[in-house]
């Protein structure tokens, strides 16, 4: 008998490590039909976020008294997922991977988040990401740098690391990212993994921490393009909280997905693409580019269209600059509440402005202050005309040719970066002139609110890399509806990432 | 030295009441027990995002509308950034590049002269919350964070305190009439900038501007511009005109001075962008005329109107117009016919002297205009005295009943002739000592006479018709 019932046991614990690394709809049935239960699929989450955060790092919070839900007819219902810690959740410490909250313990729960809640899913972490999403690496959090689940030497990329980290280890069938200028899209290639950013307004910002508000999007990391359509179906909505909000109850993401896109028109950027672009290229660029080019065969397979568009690459060069001015004068402006006198560690000076200055002094990582620096600088006044307004200038005729094409095309076709996760000691993540358009154009999609969503796109020197899809704002069901059927060529859809499943 | 001439602006705030905060759903209401009308926004938690109240949009667009100012085509807010221990976000919701309004001109009677007011611009922007500081510690409310505050900057047109005064004073009455706020300068609600210079008489250079700021009364406005115009005027005699510079000051209501802050080399950058949060909003003509059609007649107006085409007295329209309320219950008086002159005269005795002893409003007056014009109705008709009136006044709103439920018999007015000659003649019957005395001069026994009608009466025998008869008696 007893021996019996430890068989049964370790079957179960053989089978049962796969089951977090089946899709929502999988769950959903096996939850039904009572084959797992949702008290199961916590406990193991929190087993596997353990395991996780001893290896990468990814979490800042672990919910260890995480309870199960009700299984209703609610897709999430009774089923995990972890949350990027600069969202703000009740009674559960909130971040934003930052000592300048790193006790802070919210009294009220962000919008999306609490709509998961509502349809019954349940948090079991929250996870690390580059202080306030103001970096790229996954390494600036205050809890350390997160390690790419595929290869340990190497960075996830950021700033939605954790939350890229821990879905790619299937802890768990997604989790909340945030996008500012690539935070979710990147990592997510980094990770081999899906990313999703919806139109700007779609998701509700209520409760997530401001970096750049006109850039910021709320999104999500999951293992399939099926699976971010079913969890933002959830959380989008408009809130009377958001004035940047709007109405998309007309809208239904996982509806959408038909996997036929025959006659959709797709272009990519010549001078992102082109291989003679980049007479420095190593092997792995172009394999990369190699890669990509493969992929839009996969389309033209389905029947869509796929064609080449050149664009004027004084603009695209323009858009790292663009992206640095805007997001850090927002940015500075944003945290100006994190002074440590309402919340954060209170600093123990004498006058109160010492007092602001000495939380902020020791608060904040030298990369932010940089930042805060330079959004400062651009936004004196005398420097507003020639750089901040000037930005925002350039920023319009961004958004302005891509809404032209989008006239003529579905949707832009792009790969992520310009390979694969970068070895940890590689960048120091300092803002640098010379980072090129092939690593910055993701922000296009943040400049003009675009939906866009990267999915896996094969491997480049044994690691994970990455494809994007961005289309016209309120064109999620299309966007979304591409990367679908495109998944659906590809061998990669819900990949769990190789050295975490050894 | 010449003549110098002051010239002075004013940056006026004024607290608009609403039932929810302009940015936050906290309540806006005061109160004594600090952080109690609070929404998670006032405090900047991390994550909260501005929501605009559209009633608060819509009485800047009021207000905007009655200065005849130019409204924008849409309403755009914007960031005012700095660091202070009242202002949790770090920033200010204000409007810097498109205000609510721009280039408006009214008219405004100092001491019975008109002069004409230019107004630069008025804008809708967040209160900040509001300190204690005590010996070694300050404490802060947060109740005031986010109430919506109504800024109006006018153009440098006034020359002396009386203006200054008498503009802010209507400025009051104007946010009053407009039902936007209580402008209540004892509760904070109406705070000013000062800014104020000196210059030759002949010279087109206004001269260097002195900013005082945050100075909360009309009383502290006068103090401080007086003050002002005597400290830069005895500088300039001294020869010491450059030691007045560009900088910022505060009205120390103790010593009835000003004194300086900072200068203009510490002057803020508030590196203002537009506020991303709120996107911009189209103002519609459609809206733009409904708010029009709903603004009232305003004091200026109606006062002008009193004396001009009702024969009142400055003094007495004045009266009138000081409350919207009371100017709107004579207005409906005048509607109901009722002679202009009586209706202000009940008004201003009876009815104001009845209010302020039982600390009531006129709108929860039981006497309504209606009631007031039956009243006068019988007095005109002398079927009641006007001593009666004023009895009756007071027992209607006491007993809440209608006029004619005191108009009997029993106290109608004397006025039978008959009647009455017979009961002077009774009383001067029995009298002749004082009628002797009254044939030798002594003229003041004619009341002693009237007094005696009055008791003999009971006070209803109608005083014009006893005097006369006793005028009549007495002389034969």
């Amino acid at each position: 008998m007893l021996v019996k019932q430890m068989e049964e046991k370790s079957k179960f614990q053989r089978w049962w490590i796969s089951v977090l690394e089946k899709s929502i709809s999988e769950l959903h049935e096996l939850l039904k039909a009572g084959k797992v239960t949702s008290r199961e699929l916590v406990e193991e989450s929190l087993k596997k976020s353990h395991e996780i955060e001893k290896k990468y790092n990814a979490f800042v919070t672990i919910c260890d008294e995480a309870k199960e839900m009700e299984v209703t007819n609610s897709l999430v219902s009774g089923i995990p997922f972890g949350v990027k810690d600069n969202y703000s959740t009740k009674d559960v410490l909130s971040t934003g991977s930052s000592n300048t909250l790193k006790n802070y313990v919210p009294f009220y729960t962000a919008t999306v988040v609490e709509k998961l809640f509502d349809a019954g899913a349940i948090m079991t972490n929250k996870t690390a990401l580059d202080e306030f999403g103001m970096g790229g690496t996954g390494m600036t959090c205050h809890t350390g740098a997160v390690l790419n689940p595929w290869d340990k030497t190497r960075m996830c990329a950021g700033s939605s690391a954790g939350s890229a980290c821990a879905v790619a280890s299937g802890v768990y069938p997604f989790a909340l990212g945030s996008d500012t200028g690539d935070s979710i899209r990147k990592p997510a290639a980094f990770c081999g993994i899906v990313g999703y950013k919806p139109t700007y307004g779609m998701l509700s910002r209520y409760g997530l921490f401001p970096f750049a508000s006109s850039l910021d999007h709320c999104g999500v990391l999951t293992r399939r393009v099926e699976d971010a359509a079913i969890v933002c179906d959830i959380m989008k909505g408009i809130d009377e909280h958001d004035m940047t909000s709007w109405d998309s109850s007309n809208m239904h993401l996982q509806e959408a997905l038909t996997g036929n896109i025959k006659g959709k028109k797709l272009f990519y950027i010549k001078e992102i693409c082109d291989i003679n672009n980049y007479p420095k290229a190593n092997a792995e660029l172009k394999e990369h580019l190699n890669n990509f080019f493969k992929t839009l065969d996969l389309l033209k397979e389905e029947g869509a269209i796929v064609e080449e568009v050149s664009i004027d690459q004084k603009l695209l060069n323009a858009i790292a600059s663009v992206y640095v001015v805007i997001s850090c004068a927002e940015a500075t402006s944003n945290m100006s509440n994190l002074t440590g006198i309402i919340f954060g560690p209170r600093s123990e000076a004498k006058d109160v402005f010492e007092m602001m200055k000495e939380h902020r002094t020791l608060g904040f990582s030298p990369l932010i202050k940089r930042r805060f620096v330079i959004g400062s600088y651009v936004l004196q006044k005398e420097n507003q005309e020639r750089y901040f307004k000037n930005a925002q200038r350039v920023r319009r005729l961004i958004v302005d040719k891509m809404k032209e094409l989008f006239k003529d095309y579905d949707a832009l076709i792009l790969p992520v970066s310009s390979g694969p996760a970068k070895k940890l000691d590689e960048d120091k993540d300092v803002i640098d002139a010379s980072t090129n358009v092939l690593e910055e154009h993701l922000q296009i999609g943040n400049f003009g609110g675009f939906p866009s969503i990267t999915i896996p796109n094969g491997f480049v020197s044994g690691l994970p890399v990455g494809i994007n899809i961005t289309g016209n704002c309120y064109d999620d069901e299309n966007i979304l509806n591409i990367a679908y059927t495109l998944e659906a060529k590809m061998p990669y859809k819900g990949q769990i990432a190789k050295e975490a499943s050894r | 030295m010449k003549k110098q001439v002051a010239t002075i602006g004013l940056e006026m705030h004024c607290e608009f009441k609403s039932n929810s905060k302009v940015f936050s759903p906290a309540k806006n209401a005061y109160s004594e027990i600090p952080n109690s009308n609070i929404a998670p926004l006032d405090m900047a938690f991390p994550g909260t995002l501005p929501v605009v109240n559209k009633k608060c949009v819509e009485d800047a667009l009021k207000v905007s509308i009655a200065l005849h100012c130019t409204q924008p085509e849409y309403m755009v807010f914007d960031r005012k950034n700095y660091y202070y221990p009242d202002l949790p976000k770090g920033y200010q919701i204000t409007q810097m590049a498109s205000p609510v309004g721009v280039n408006g001109k009214i008219d405004i009677e100092v001491d019975g002269k008109i002069i004409p007011v230019y107004i630069h611009d008025v804008h809708l922007e967040e209160d900040s919350a509001s300190l204690d500081h005590f010996f070694d510690t300050s404490n802060i409310d947060y109740n005031r964070s986010e109430v919506p505050l109504f800024e109006l900057v006018t153009e440098p047109c006034f020359h002396s305190a009386e203006e200054a005064g008498a503009f802010i004073e209507h400025m009051i009455r104007v946010y009053r009439y407009l039902g936007v706020s209580d402008a209540d300068t004892k509760r904070g609600q109406i705070r000013c900038d000062v800014n104020v210079s000196i210059a030759d008489e002949d010279s087109l250079d206004l001269g260097t501007k002195v900013e005082t700021k945050n100075v909360n009364s009309i009383g502290g406005v006068i103090g401080t511009i007086n003050y002002e115009i005597a400290r830069q005027t005895k500088l300039k005699e001294e020869g010491r005109y450059s030691e007045i510079v560009q900088e910022t000051r505060r009205w120390d209501e103790e010593s009835g001075t000003t004194k300086r802050m900072r200068g203009k080399v510490d002057a803020i950058d508030y590196k203002y962008f537009i506020e991303p949060n709120i996107p911009k909003y189209k103002i519609s003509a459609e809206w733009l005329k409904e708010i029009k059609e709903g603004i009232p007649r305003l004091h200026f107006e109606r006062k002008q109107d009193y004396i001009n085409n009702y024969g009142l007295s400055s003094y007495d329209a004045e009266v009138l117009v000081k409350d919207r309320e009371i100017s709107d219950y004579f207005e409906e008086c005048l509607s109901l016919g009722i002679d202009a002159k009586s209706a202000a005269n009940w008004i201003s005795t009876q009815i104001l002297g009845f209010l302020n002893k039982n600390n009531l409003n006129i709108k929860d007056l039981y006497l309504t205009p209606m009631r007031l014009k039956d009243l006068i109705s019988e007095l005109d008709k002398k079927t009641i005295s006007s001593k009666q009136a004023k009895e009756i006044f007071e027992k209607v709103i006491k007993e809440k009943k209608e006029i004619k439920d005191f108009i009997s018999k029993e106290n109608t007015q004397m006025s039978d002739k008959a009647e009455l000659t017979k009961i002077i003649e009774e009383i001067l019957a029995s009298n002749q000592s004082q009628i002797e005395e009254y044939k030798k001069g002594r003229t003041n026994i004619f009341d002693y006479f009237v007094g005696q009608v009055m008791k003999n009466t009971r006070g209803k025998a109608n005083p014009v018709l006893t005097k006369e008869i006793l005028n009549e008696k007495l002389k034969g």
